[in-house]
């Protein structure tokens, strides 16, 4: 089963600031357990949402709104897609991630429908 | 033991035994052992850590702790003695080390490690079903119950399977190596040919009532994935990983709503999963930088004219044709020459298509085999021959051994005559 796995955007990632080289470097290693236990299917970083967008659906209508968004802790900075067995699988990898920032950060586990969900 | 405790064992043993089984058995030369030990230590940590807290590093926790019992082993069963000395020593320096150090150097002893393990599973002193069940347990961390479950058989079935496959690695004094060049060509076929069949087992499963089982397709994706970081350097194992995504990238679209299987000329592209096809796309560029195309990337790349074709009428016929020439000098099979026909017929015609198939049809291998009438049916119908179309596919259908699949094929025995009647 896939796993949607997102870190929660905060002040930092919203700063547009790079992280930092160590940083990089950490969730470089990281990144590459992921690879070489098959697990990894795809990972992103995102940009601030100050250069994002959203497209608001109200019945018909449809209204653009720039960002950046003020609710920080509902935004995401970055994810990754994986393919594991369980959630407890996902999670466990989840507890060897590198925190993504310093002091407190978020990481949320999404399970992704499969094709059986829809049979 | 709770429930948490119990799903946090089978998580972690998932992603850390293969590892430490690997490196245990390059050190009591036993399988066996190996994954004896491993899950004591396991079951050790699991009880520990939520008293003492989890370590910062528990992959590097883990294998200090089970190459310690190892070594504990050894010495109680004063065996290899030097062997002993050696590793203990082993083990000191590493203590020495800077951390980082130890980190990076025993990665690539486990990579090692892994890919001895991977050959040795796979090894041909055991036969297919044994090689299969004990990848999947050693290298898949799955455990016998889910084995079983995958493969719709009895639980002690599989558990005795695992056990007589090891007894016959250790009877037979099967070394723990990378075989050297002679021998590798052919391992590394059968090291490929274990991940394949699980793949297809999942997605044309040859028995039981369901078309699909995704989590077989899932597993060998997985051990095609580790095992490319394992062998970069090999072109077919790239090519065996193209050709599983691209084929997984259609596992939406290859079933319908009740379950039936959908034809691959038939499926909604838009189903298809664009980011596996990038996959097996990228995974294809590594395998023709890496060597010469051999029979899975071959394969692979016949599977990539239909993931590129956004249409089936987009769809490059006459490249496949080829490929598939090019894919019966390699492996020359009656299968193989069936498939050729369909891309012939599509690319030049039903009849120069159905010509092929009928010089197949006389040669009488494919007997048995129920795509023969299935695509002579096919083109038959084409060719506006309903009632021998007909005929075919009720063959086909009496040959099929998967239910669904019978069950499409009576369809298309049904839609022979309405579409006779409706012309």
């Amino acid at each position: 089963m896939r796993f949607m796995v997102m870190v929660r955007a905060n002040r930092e990632s919203e700063s547009g600031a790079m992280p930092s080289a160590q940083r990089l470097a950490e969730m470089g290693k990281f990144n590459e357990e992921l690879v070489k236990a098959g697990v990894m299917l795809a990972a992103e970083g995102l940009r601030a949402s100050s250069l994002g967008a959203r497209v608001r659906f109200s019945g018909s209508k449809r209204s653009v709104i720039d960002g950046p968004f003020a609710e920080t802790k509902e935004l995401i900075a970055g994810f990754w897609l994986w393919q594991v067995r369980s959630l407890d699988e996902a999670i466990e990898w989840v507890k060897r991630c590198p925190n993504p920032f310093d002091g407190e950060s978020e990481i949320e586990i999404r399970q992704v429908f499969e094709a059986e969900d829809f049979g | 033991m709770s429930a948490d405790i119990q799903r946090s064992i089978d998580a972690v043993w998932r992603i850390e035994s293969p590892r430490l089984i690997a490196v245990l058995t390059r050190m009591l030369r036993d399988v066996g052992v190996a994954e004896e030990l491993t899950q004591d230590v396991l079951v050790t940590a699991l009880e520990h850590w939520p008293r003492r807290g989890v370590p910062d590093n528990p992959g590097a926790w883990l294998m200090t702790a089970a190459k310690r019992r190892a070594i504990d082993f050894l010495r109680r069963r004063k065996v290899l003695e030097r062997k002993h000395a050696q590793l203990g020593h082993e083990l000191e320096s590493e203590q020495g080390q800077p951390a980082a150090d130890i980190e990076a150097s025993m990665d690539d002893e486990i990579g090692d490690d892994l890919l001895r393990l991977m050959f040795v599973a796979c090894h041909p002193v055991l036969s297919t079903d044994a090689r299969v069940a004990l990848t999947l347990r050693l290298l898949g961390g799955l455990t016998t119950g889910e084995i079983a479950r995958a493969y719709l058989q009895p639980e002690p079935t599989i558990a005795q399977r695992i056990v007589r496959a090891k007894r016959t690695l250790a009877d037979k004094k099967v070394a723990f190596e990378v075989p050297r060049a002679a021998e590798l060509r052919e391992r590394l076929d059968s090291v490929l040919e274990v991940i394949y069949l699980v793949f297809n087992e999942g997605y044309t499963a040859t028995a039981g009532d369901d078309w699909m089982r995704p989590d077989l397709c899932g597993e060998a994706l997985r051990l095609g994935r580790v095992l490319v970081g394992l062998m970069p350097g090999e072109a077919e194992v790239h090519g065996l990983v193209a050709l599983m995504e691209i084929h997984a990238s259609r596992e939406r679209a290859r079933v319908d709503a009740e379950g039936r299987p959908v034809l691959l000329l038939e499926q909604n592209r838009a189903q298809w999963d664009r980011l596996l096809i990038r996959r097996g796309l990228d995974a294809l560029e590594r395998a023709a930088k890496a060597g010469l195309a051999g029979p899975y990337t071959v394969q692979a790349m016949i599977a990539a004219c239909h993931a590129r074709a956004l249409t089936v009428q987009a769809t490059d016929w006459v490249r496949i044709a080829q490929l598939y020439e090019t894919l019966a000098q390699m492996t020359p099979s009656p299968v193989v020459e069936l498939n050729r026909a369909v891309a012939i017929s599509r690319a030049f015609g039903a009849q120069s298509g159905l010509d092929l198939v009928d010089a197949l049809a006389a040669d009488q291998a494919l007997d048995n085999y129920h795509l023969l009438p299935s695509v002579r049916g096919d083109l038959l119908g084409m060719l506006g021959r309903v009632d021998e179309a007909r005929e075919e596919f009720r063959r086909a259908a009496a040959l099929a051994g998967n239910a669904r699949e019978r069950q499409l094929l009576l369809q298309r025995a049904a839609d022979c005559g309405r579409e006779a009647a409706s012309s």
